[in-house]
């Protein structure tokens, strides 16, 4: 089985981001064993599993939020550093809104990535009317719902032109309609070439966005392949058991 | 991210602030003296006269004798204006001070509540008060604070025999404060106090408290002043220290403190040259 | 014996024949305190912030030091201060003793550990909030450090309005190295010890009673401007 992973998921491509032998061990406890994996550039890959199987753990590896205990991550074929995290960004589950006008949370990004006065509130502007928050600009951005917040944070995380985007269940407490204009956002911001790496639960959003899929049980990765195949015809038990909805304990 | 402006605006606000202090006044001079003599308003009267005559200005820095000398030792001042003779007298044998001069003299009495419990009021001998006071066991007051009011009184309770510190916590209470705040203490909770007579009339919370005992030659309390000795500290500035202690010796300054009045009582009686 | 309306009527008339030796005395206690702070939370704010972001050896040393100097005595500090700028001093050749300076410097050294305590506590709340989002945007440690000041700004006013109430009430520090000078380093507290010291009660209680309403005048402004903060959500 591990065979036919390898041979489906073979890259066609350099990757864009790699993982080499990626260990993460806390508390006495290992958490992530020993992941290999590689994302190519321009493509849609969401990374499913349970409850407590590592996705957010994994994403926070990938884009260097956290150190590994073990193994390394490579941008672009060298040891990824605070460059590499500054090619990609990040979307939380639960925006983290910074103290400021909805605006002001847009342009402390590009003044992040040194961008100038004049053309940080142009790049700024054009960001809020993609994200349809021109009119709350001015507004701070705690007291914006939690769609608009996501909206804001996807906005902020866009408007500094990555490379690669991480999404963390993005839409998982918002509305349908809100999700939607996430999903679009996101894939208008693939059209443009963005890779994505999405952690989701939802098997619709997934099957909206993805082109594979990887799917992880207990800190492993147990199956990967497009996303079709995945969740139409899975071979490992773990993602069989998640794709029939029934609890799976077993090994990978 | 770091708002240079607002740093540079602080600090250069602080600078700025800081030579305002010190260059308010074109001289001036710094005179380490008591309590009581700041107290007594004595300064306030004679201090307009000198600055106005020699455009020096005079900063008087008001602490416990002890302290006074501790800090014209360490040339924190140009001249030491204090009431303890052996200690000044010490002060210049040492070094520190050019020159001891008697300035004036008050006196000291001794107050206490009008149902005098020790029965000592209207006495005149102090050494025979003090013995009634520690006889009937009853509350004293006591600065404790190494002032020369407290020297003085120490003195007294040596001459009279009595280890009046073996007491100390039962009927002789030290306050280890100042002049003012000792009778503050000593007031409210029935003492008798020895104090100056200068801050006694013009002490503004005296309650029902009459002097019990006054008119012993041994409670004059004699004044000094010296000025600090400009070989051994460099920074004290010699002329303008030596045209204030000439004022205070001279006629003119002696007249000035013969003029001081509270409630049309004299406070102080000059006595340079004597 | 005192009447609380006796000590009204004093702080009364105080305020009504207020001269020119009063405003003197509260606007050089105004201008030291205010200096002070301000200086405090130059040096305190950003360490502060260091020491509530980051984790470096000696982290929870520093820590220890910062709590424990909080309860430092005002007169240890006058005293320290004092040895410091006397002529027999390292720094007497400055002549700062018994100048304004000498009350900031003290003042400073008084409220610099609360500013810089407090400020740990509140930016380390907030720094927990942020430390992911800003380690992705690949923040470096300075930016971090100022972002988390601005974002805590004003929760940080209450910070600054500790270290004022510290040192506006303060005596034992100003009297030792301002010498509480007639017209060149009498403050508010001093001359409250002062008349107190001359059995003026009424008279240093009215003076209390300035102090406090100047206290309360300054913490109402700064407290209101938190108040619209709060409500536009900036706080």
């Amino acid at each position: 089985m591990v065979m036919d992973i390898r041979a489906e998921s073979a890259l066609v491509a350099e990757p864009l981001l790699e993982a080499r032998a990626l260990r993460f061990a806390a508390g006495g406890q290992t958490l992530i064993h020993g992941i290999d994996l590689g994302i190519e550039p321009g493509r849609r890959t969401i990374v499913m599993g349970a409850n407590g199987s590592g996705k957010s753990l994994l994403l926070r590896l990938l884009h260097g939020l956290l150190p590994p205990s073990s193994g390394e991550v490579l941008w672009r074929g060298e040891a990824a550093g605070r460059a590499a995290r500054r090619a990609q960004a990040m979307v939380f589950q639960r925006p983290v809104m910074l103290r400021r006008s909805v605006l002001a949370n847009l342009t402390f990004a590009l003044k992040v990535h040194g961008l100038a006065g004049r053309a940080r509130t142009e790049r700024a502007q054009e960001a809020l009317e993609m994200a349809r928050l021109t009119d709350l600009a001015n507004h701070p951005a705690r007291v914006l719902s939690g769609g608009e917040q996501q909206r804001l944070a996807l906005a902020r995380a866009l408007v500094c032109e990555p490379e690669l985007l991480f999404l963390d269940e993005p839409t998982s407490s918002l509305d349908p309609a809100s999700t939607q204009m996430i999903e679009d956002l996101v894939n208008a911001a693939h059209a443009r070439g963005v890779t994505i790496v999405m952690v989701t639960h939802d098997m619709g959003q997934a099957r909206r966005m993805g082109d594979e899929v990887i799917f992880l049980h207990a800190g492993r990765v147990a199956e990967r392949g497009p996303l079709d195949r995945v969740l139409g015809a899975p071979r490992s038990e773990a993602a069989r058991a998640w794709v029939q909805g029934r609890l799976y304990t077993g090994d990978t | 991210m770091f708002r240079y402006p607002l740093l540079s605006l602080a600090l250069g606000a602080v600078l700025a602030l800081g030579t305002t202090g010190a260059q308010a006044q074109d001289e001036f001079i710094v005179v380490q003296s008591t309590t009581s003599t700041l107290n007594s308003g004595l300064f306030e009267h004679i201090l307009p006269l000198f600055e106005e005559k020699t455009g020096i200005e005079v900063r008087v820095v008001a602490v416990g004798t002890g302290q006074a000398i501790r800090n014209a030792m360490n040339g924190d001042g140009d001249v030491l204006f204090v009431h303890a003779r052996p200690a000044e007298e010490k002060f210049v044998a040492e070094g520190h001070g050019v020159a001891r001069f008697d300035v004036m003299y008050n006196d000291f009495v001794i107050v206490g509540p009008p149902s005098d419990p020790a029965g000592v009021a209207g006495m005149t001998d102090v050494v025979a008060a003090l013995s009634k006071i520690a006889e009937a066991e009853v509350p004293f007051a006591s600065r404790g604070d190494d002032s020369g009011t407290h020297k003085a009184e120490l003195r007294l309770w040596k001459e009279a025999g009595i280890d009046a510190q073996a007491a100390s916590g039962g009927w002789y209470r030290e306050t280890g404060s100042g002049m003012g705040a000792t009778l503050n203490t000593g007031t409210s909770m029935g003492a008798y106090v020895l104090t100056d007579r200068a801050t006694w009339i013009a002490f503004g919370n005296k309650g029902d408290y009459e002097i019990a005992v006054e008119g012993d030659p041994r409670m004059f309390n004699q004044y000094g002043i010296i000025l600090v000795n400009p070989g051994k500290h460099p920074n004290v500035k010699a002329q303008a220290g030596q045209a204030f202690v000439d004022w205070v010796l001279s006629p003119e300054g002696q007249a000035a403190i013969a003029g001081y009045k509270v409630d049309g009582q004299q406070l102080f009686f000059p006595n340079a040259g004597g | 014996m005192f009447g609380f309306g006796d000590i009204m009527a004093a702080a009364l008339g105080l305020i009504l024949t207020w001269d020119r030796d009063l405003s003197e005395i509260v606007l050089l206690s105004l201008r030291v305190t205010l200096t002070a702070v301000a200086v405090a939370c130059l040096i305190g704010l950003p360490l502060g912030a260091v020491v509530g972001a980051f984790r470096f050896r000696g982290r929870g040393t520093v820590t220890v030091l910062l709590n424990a100097l909080m309860g430092l005595p005002p007169v240890v500090v006058g005293l320290f201060v004092y040895l410091m700028l006397s002529n027999a001093g390292p720094l007497g050749v400055l002549g700062l003793l018994y100048t304004p300076t000498a009350m900031i410097i003290a003042q400073t050294i008084l409220v610099t550990p609360i500013v810089a305590a407090l400020t740990k506590q509140v930016v380390e709340d907030l720094h927990g909030e942020y430390a992911e989002q800003f380690s992705s945007f690949g923040l470096s440690a300075r930016a971090r450090v100022s972002a988390l000041l601005w974002d805590a700004r004003y929760s940080l006013l209450t910070v600054a309005l500790a270290g004022f109430g510290r040192a506006v009430a303060e005596v034992g520090a100003v009297l030792i190295v301002g010498g509480n000078i007639n017209h060149v380093t009498r403050v508010m507290t001093t001359t409250i010890a002062l008349e107190t010291s001359k059995g003026n009660l009424e008279l240093a209680l009215a003076l209390g009673l300035l102090l406090l309403g100047l206290a309360v005048i300054v913490n109402a402004a700064v407290m209101t401007l938190r108040a619209s903060a709060v409500r536009a959500a900036y706080a």
